[in-house]
């Protein structure tokens, strides 16, 4: 029986980690620039309690963001499509979270048109680093 | 077929000897040719799911999914323009181009490909074991699926 490898693709496919972004991304970082965003939108600072609320409800759609991350996601959830494993999104229990811009904002406008059928506003963003950040 | 190749295939209830056509059928491509794969490509497409190899399917299933991504098989993976056009462009100088593989599929989904069906003809309810769940977890099976890497004989099929 012949042997069929792809290798050609293998090594080009191997790991490649982007560049983390800039210096200043963190998920403190973030939650300063979300509430300074729902201040100038006329919105108080980011709650813990309503962030894990509205993680955990859904929003006129099928899915909450806790179909996918599990209702508190200091473990591990699983795409409900994919069936993939999705790390933490709590920073203290994965601190590549909430690390680069591009990729929290990406998500956010992403996951948000999934579950809300529209982006978070600046304060739903904060409720929910807010809680993000509070959990242990 | 050598003896060893034989008793593998016995092994493994006839499973892994429905494979060797596609193995040579992707081979075809020469994916020896594939290079230069962004780094966004992978990032990106592995997100969610294996990042499926350009060969895999043909130029107009992946412009049918690259067109559509705010509106990826229910979920939005919609992509800045640069890193759409970039993945695009790579996807596009690397599909595949034999009849059998680049075939329009129904919904531009590989899974549904003419040839991924043949070819996985006996698997309609392994697909729902609790170890695989879905067609598109080649990585279940093939365990070298990651690399792209389909080789029939390292087909193991989960419990």
């Amino acid at each position: 029986m012949q042997s069929f490898r792809f290798l050609a693709v293998g090594g080009a496919l191997s790991l490649s980690f982007a560049s983390v972004g800039a210096m200043a991304d963190s998920p403190a970082s973030f939650l300063e620039r979300f509430n300074a965003e729902a201040r100038n939108a006329g919105e108080g600072p980011g709650n813990a309690a309503r962030g894990q609320k509205f993680f955990n409800q859904t929003h006129g759609n099928e899915w909450k963001c806790a179909t996918c991350h599990g209702a508190v996601p200091t473990g591990k959830g699983e795409h409900t499509v994919t069936h993939k494993i999705i790390d933490s999104m709590a920073p203290a229990l994965n601190p590549q979270r909430f690390t680069d811009a591009a990729k929290v904002d990406k998500w956010f406008r992403r996951n948000c048109k999934d579950v809300l059928t529209r982006e978070c506003t600046a304060r739903e963003k904060a409720d929910v680093m807010a809680w993000l950040i509070s959990l242990k | 077929m050598t003896n060893a190749a034989f008793s593998r295939c016995v092994g493994l209830a006839l499973l892994a000897c429905a494979l060797p056509e596609l193995a040579s059928v992707v081979h075809a491509q020469a994916p020896a040719s594939i290079k230069d794969t962004p780094a966004s490509f992978t990032a990106e497409c592995s997100s969610c799911h294996l990042a499926y190899a350009p060969f895999l399917t043909g130029q107009a299933n992946w412009r049918g999914i690259m067109a559509g991504l705010d509106k990826h098989y229910g979920v939005d993976a919609s992509l800045d323009s640069k890193t759409q056009r970039e993945i695009s462009t790579w996807l596009l100088a690397n599909a595949a181009s034999s009849a059998s593989l680049a075939a329009a599929s129904p919904d531009f989904r590989i899974t549904r490909s003419e040839w991924f069906v043949r070819k996985h003809y006996w698997s309609a309810s392994i697909w729902k074991r609790a170890s695989i769940k879905s067609a598109s977890n080649c990585a279940a099976c093939h365990s070298g699926a990651a690399r792209s890497d389909f080789d029939a004989g390292s087909v193991r099929v989960p419990k």
